[in-house]
């Protein structure tokens, strides 16, 4: 039954990567200017800039292109960048690793504080400590990363001198400096994450600790702390996995913003110079491989799904 | 098997001659902001060791507040709490939260009402058992283990191995009530407070629950607070019964007395609305007109007498004390009550204290 579930989910998340493929694809190409200006320069002939567009091969209908395109990333190739000729697979490869750590840095930070203070302030809700978390982290919701970068910048770097306000050295080459240039950008894309995850948890927790099974795990004498987190905890997780699934997807257009603000090199970068110079093949493949790891992301929270509830996969 | 932790606290053989519980007026007011609900007011009842007391009422009696009140497992928010719940010679209402854990489980034990609801949905039966045998009874994992399988089989569940591996939504509605029975007997409690434990469950199921709990109170001399809205599950298998009314008792006698000469129209009431085989088919069911008062402002007097087919105005003036029938221990609390389950004649005549 477990099988079957998961077999289904996975058929649904291949077709929603399909159709983000598509649309990415269009939204590409419907953007105003093409390559052929940032390659050749503006001044040049328009027969220059049509032979060049027939040599990428984009002069074709776009149902031509696409196919082409999808061909070509079925056997495994994303292609290679217009102007630097560099594959896009290395591009991603490249830049990947700063924006995984960036997310998974931030996601830890999220989870090591929200998970705790929804604990303690449910068991207290509407009392002091309930009402300050939930204030605090109702204004740190208000508070996106590219505004709360600059402030953690200006007290943290600059005033405390605690951290470097910008870069950092590959995770290979110093493991302890890396993680230390990272802990302000993974804090700054962290915040949204906490507010989120501790407001989720709170509240069904409260819902979770009005039900029978509480009452009963408490008759049975056990420690409060252990009915917390052993009877009350998990059945309480629904809302914080399935929100932690769309919001670390997310955080990746996050983890592009704090790369930039930190001039850390990611995808991030990468993405917005391709953008621009309208480096088609580049754009296509990153937003594929977003796509494609958001929905390995949401196929994973299923499978978690399965394993918090054995009800779900039944159901 | 009985094991017994902390035994030490509670010595049973030198007071076995006094009740194992003792309950003496106990109220538990809940302060909401519609204004204070008088849930239990005033509520007196003893348990001697081994025996069953059924506690009757209907819906928003306050008997579920009452058991819980009684284990101390209400919230403290809001909740006012008085007089005192003595059990084994020490007063539960002045312990502190921690002494009160180490009683819940090897002392006093509570099967809830509706099995689905208070066995964890994403926990394993098995770990739900072995959870306080580890905790009271410092048993190691394959101990433990092998402690549930044998309380799953006493409650009469086949292949009980396979069953610890089992989530509550795979079993039946029988079988979940007998796990949360293995549960509550997990580590061998002197007391146990059942609450409505067959409300949920098919007529047939019932009568077993029923039975399986007492033979198993037999086995271990386990005492009983058997909380029910039906007077018929009682009859069979208390020693004493209470019946409460809003949030008071009306009536307590042993068993073969209340049915014999219930003195309070509501018992009686009660008993009339149990359907019984040798009526003939299409008789109607005799059931209590109204519903019980609103807790939060309850009528002045008798808080019956609104319903009360015999009611008088001094029932409506001023409320009925509780005092003995015929023997010290039938108590009921009437002004006008009746004669071997009938009003005494002419009722209207009757304005003077027996």
């Amino acid at each position: 039954m477990l099988v079957t579930y998961l077999a289904k989910r996975l058929v649904q998340l291949i077709a929603v990567t399909f159709l983000i493929s598509v649309i990415v694809f269009l939204l590409v190409h419907l953007l105003p200017g093409d390559p052929s200006v940032t390659i050749l320069g503006a001044n040049d002939t328009p027969q220059n800039r049509l032979i060049l567009l027939h040599q990428l091969g984009l002069n074709k209908p776009l149902v031509a292109q696409y196919a082409t395109w999808l061909g070509q990333v079925l056997h495994g190739s994303l292609g290679q960048s217009y102007l630097t000729h560099q594959q896009v697979s290395q591009i991603i490869a490249q830049g990947a690793p700063v924006d995984l750590e960036l997310i998974v840095l931030s996601q830890i930070i999220a989870f090591a504080v929200a998970i705790p203070l929804a604990l303690v302030a449910s068991r207290r809700s509407n009392r002091p400590v309930d009402r300050m978390a939930t204030t605090t982290t109702f204004g740190l919701l208000a508070l996106p990363p590219f505004v709360l970068a600059p402030i953690l910048v200006a007290i943290f770097a600059v005033g405390l001198g605690w951290f470097p306000a910008t870069g950092t050295v590959p995770i290979s080459q110093n493991l302890a400096t890396n993680l230390h240039d990272m802990i302000l950008p993974a804090v700054a894309l962290s915040f949204g994450s906490i507010a989120l995850y501790y407001r989720l948890l709170r509240s069904d927790l409260i819902a979770t600790l009005q039900e029978d099974f509480i009452t009963s795990a408490r008759a049975k004498g056990l420690h409060p702390r252990r009915v917390m987190l052993r009877h009350a905890l998990r059945p309480s997780t629904f809302s914080l996995l399935a929100a932690a699934g769309v919001n670390i997807g997310s955080l990746l257009a996050g983890a592009f913003i704090v790369e930039s603000l930190f001039a850390i090199n990611g995808v991030g970068l990468a993405l917005i110079n391709a953008v621009e110079q309208r480096d088609y093949l580049v754009v296509q493949g990153i937003a594929l491989v977003v796509a494609l790891v958001y929905v390995i992301i949401q196929f994973i929270v299923d499978f978690i799904f399965t394993v918090v509830d054995p009800r779900v996969a039944r159901g | 098997m009985s094991p017994r932790d902390g035994a030490d606290a509670f010595p049973d053989a030198t007071e076995l001659a006094d009740p194992l519980l003792t309950v003496d007026d106990l109220r538990t007011w809940f302060h909401t902001p519609r204004g204070t609900v008088r849930a239990v007011d005033g509520i007196s009842l003893t348990v001697r060791r081994g025996t069953t007391v059924g506690v009757v009422g209907e819906s928003g009696s306050g008997k579920t507040v009452l058991s819980r009140s009684i284990m101390g497992l209400l919230p403290t928010r809001d909740v006012e709490r008085a007089g005192t719940v003595t059990f084994a010679g020490r007063d539960l209402t002045t312990m502190s939260a921690k002494e009160l854990r180490s009683v819940w489980g090897p002392q006093i034990a509570m099967i809830f009402q509706d099995p689905m609801t208070a066995l964890n949905p994403v926990k394993r039966v098995g770990a739900q058992i072995t959870e306080s045998l580890r905790l009271h009874l410092h048993m190691d994992r394959k101990e433990a283990r092998a402690t549930a399988a044998a309380l799953l089989d006493s409650v009469g569940i086949p292949s009980p191995e396979k069953r610890l591996r089992a989530y509550p939504s795979q079993l039946s509605g029988g079988m979940r009530q007998r796990v949360m029975i293995a549960i509550a007997l997990a580590c061998g409690p002197r007391l146990v407070l059942a609450d409505e434990p067959t409300t949920g469950l098919d007529v047939t199921i019932q009568a077993q629950i029923l039975d399986l709990l007492g033979s198993l109170q037999d086995e271990r001399n386990m005492a009983m607070i058997l909380v029910t809205h039906d007077l018929g599950v009682v009859a069979t298998r208390a020693d004493e019964i209470v019946v409460m009314y809003a949030g008071k008792v009306v009536e307590r006698a042993p068993t073969p007395t209340l049915f014999a000469d219930p003195k309070m129209p509501y018992t009686r009431a009660l008993m009339d609305s149990i359907p019984r085989l040798s009526q003939p088919s299409g008789t109607r069911l005799a059931a209590i007109a109204g519903r019980p008062p609103d807790l939060v402002d309850p009528p002045q007097g008798c808080r019956f007498a609104p319903r009360c087919p015999y009611a008088q105005d001094r029932c409506r003036e001023s409320e009925p004390p509780l005092r003995t029938a015929g023997s010290a221990d039938h108590l009921f609390a009437c002004w006008f009550p009746l004669t071997n389950g009938r009003p005494s004649a002419p009722l209207t005549n009757n304005e003077v204290t027996p």
